[in-house]
């Protein structure tokens, strides 16, 4: 197992001072940083592989189109999909997740029919079937989530019936931390005919994630959070469902044949994957999925763990701070509060003047922040590259935030 | 802090200036930052075009409270087409502070909820 100061020095980013002191990037459940390898693997393939992929027979097509192949094969295996043609690449995870509302939904949806999603959802996870329910006829129901920030199981007894044809939640909420019982989630959307659309935006980043084993219909991700490139996510689909479904976009590579009269589709994954994707983004996230496992996702979510015990700690000791969601046992790495009635944004821009960078707002869940009758809230977040000496510098920085804001 | 919390700021944030709400206003407006949920009322009094009296009410950080409460010392006693003529820069000279892209949008707010009470609109045009 590699130190943690080697994997710190695998991340340029991370070297630098801000306002004169060392960065603690406090903020990768927004978007990770990026080690060497990644950068790397982009470059070398814009200086010497690049050029479309599945088009030409010259030598760099060929090869463009065996790393870009070859980097869904490993994200097949990172997430254990039974085959690669199940992994679809995107934009990021709102893209996968617009993608099964408006494939799936418009063809399976209709008046009468209810898409159930839950109350600690990111927007991207909500507006989709806001938009598909719309366009369907059919009704959106939510989960609420309990004072403790999880799921209301109960009411979710009563809301998943017959009616319902989809269920779609977060593996892990970007704002109370949350980890939801997936398995447990499937297998009850399963036990009354629904097929269930996985979110793991914020949870295959950190825990290691077998979409077999839980039997997900569907599950989302996005590069970016996962050490890799911005501008390329993935949808994972089971095999079946995705070859039911009719394409999402139409153009060049998604088709069989093109004639006047109309189109046939291709195989999968090409069905869904419409014009000149990411190349570079997606050889630069296979390049990510080859670090986590050579970190060993395992090792991965213990260190996080760690480190999130030890800031709910620390951060508890701040009077005026009220932490949401469950405790560190049962939650990822990340503790979105509120510190007395100071604004999430000077306790933001506090921080940022002490080097230590954190996100303020309602972090794209709007719905939770109704919840708990709050408007936005502050929100560290740890990764692989974190330290227990940057949540001291960031518990010290709150207290310092006190004493500029509290009189 | 060193330069975005200079006492003047944090002075109009903890003593705002004009904050609560005036009788029969002439002008009433209310507008949100759905960036971050701040959000500002402003009501002026009007002898004829010109600002008489001013309040704010909202909430949000201090950067937009604090810019609340010049702006309504500023204004008090303006025309309403000196109203009209404001802009970021007059914002930033008041504030006296560098503001990045994102946090503008907190300091401008109440310029931005007053110019359009004063400009009638019923809403923001997009
Ligand atoms: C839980 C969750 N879902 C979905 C997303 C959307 O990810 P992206 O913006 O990369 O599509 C995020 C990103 O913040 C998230 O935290």
């Amino acid at each position: 197992m590699p130190s943690i100061t080697e994997i710190r020095n695998d991340f340029p980013i991370l070297q630098q001072e801000i306002h004169g002191h060392p960065l603690a990037f406090l903020d990768s459940a927004a978007s990770s940083q990026k080690p060497v390898q990644v950068i790397e693997a982009m470059d070398q393939y814009y200086r010497t592989t690049h050029a479309n992929v599945h088009r030409g027979v010259h030598t760099l097509s060929e090869n463009a189109t065996a790393a870009y192949e070859n980097a869904r094969l490993r994200l097949a295996r990172f997430l254990n999909a039974a085959s690669p043609r199940e992994i679809i690449f995107t934009r990021n995870a709102t893209e996968s997740l617009n993608l099964v509302a408006y494939s799936w939904g418009r063809t399976n949806l209709s008046a009468g029919d209810e898409v159930l999603i839950t109350e600690m959802e990111h927007h991207s996870n909500i507006v989709p079937w806001q938009l598909v329910c719309e366009m369907t006829g059919a009704t959106l129901r939510f989960v609420p989530i309990t004072s403790r920030g999880e799921l209301d199981f109960e009411a979710l007894d009563d809301l998943l019936t017959e009616r319902t044809k989809l269920f779609a939640f977060t593996a892990m909420s970007n704002v109370l931390g949350t980890i939801n019982p997936v398995a447990e989630l499937v297998e009850q959307a399963h036990a009354v005919g629904a097929i269930a659309v996985v979110d793991g935006a914020q949870s295959v980043p950190h825990l290691a994630t077998d979409v077999q084993a839980l039997d997900a219909d569907f599950l989302a991700l996005s590069s970016h959070k996962m050490l890799g490139p911005t501008g390329v996510g993935a949808l994972y689909g089971k095999r079946a469902l995705l070859e039911a479904m009719p394409p999402f976009l139409g153009g060049g590579d998604m088709i069989r044949e093109v004639k006047m009269t109309g189109s046939s589709w291709n195989d999968l994954p090409y069905k869904f994957e419409a014009g000149t994707p990411a190349i570079a983004e997606v050889i630069g996230l296979g390049a990510a999925v080859d670090y986590l496992n050579d970190l060993d996702m395992d090792w991965v979510a213990t260190h996080e763990r760690e480190i999130t015990t030890y800031a709910w700690e620390q951060i508890h000791q701040v009077e005026g701070v009220r932490v949401l969601g469950p405790g560190p046992d049962r939650r990822g790495g990340l503790l979105a509060f509120v510190l007395g009635d100071i604004h999430p944004h000077d306790v933001a821009a506090v921080l940022d003047m002490e080097g230590i960078a954190v996100r303020a707002g309602h972090h794209c869940a709007q719905p939770i922040h109704d919840h708990y009758g709050i408007s936005a809230t502050t929100r560290a977040s740890f990764y692989v590259y974190n330290t227990k000496a940057e949540v001291d510098r960031f518990v010290a920085a709150l207290y310092k935030t006190k004493e500029i804001f509290e009189f | 802090m060193d330069d975005l919390y200079r006492e003047n700021i944090l002075d109009h944030y903890r003593y705002p200036q004009n904050k609560g709400h005036l009788e029969n206003p002439d002008i009433h407006y209310h507008d949100v930052n759905p960036f971050c949920g701040d959000e500002i009322t402003m009501e002026l009094k009007l002898d004829g075009d010109r600002i008489v009296d001013v309040a704010f009410d909202g909430k949000g950080c201090a950067i937009s409270m604090a810019s609340a409460s010049m702006l309504t010392e500023e204004i008090k006693g303006m025309t309403l087409d000196e109203v009209k003529a404001l802009d970021k820069d007059f914002i930033l000279d008041m504030l006296g502070i560098e503001i990045g892209p994102v946090r503008l949008k907190c300091a401008l707010l109440s310029l931005k909820v007053v110019k359009a009470g004063v400009w009638g609109l019923e809403e923001w045009p997009e």
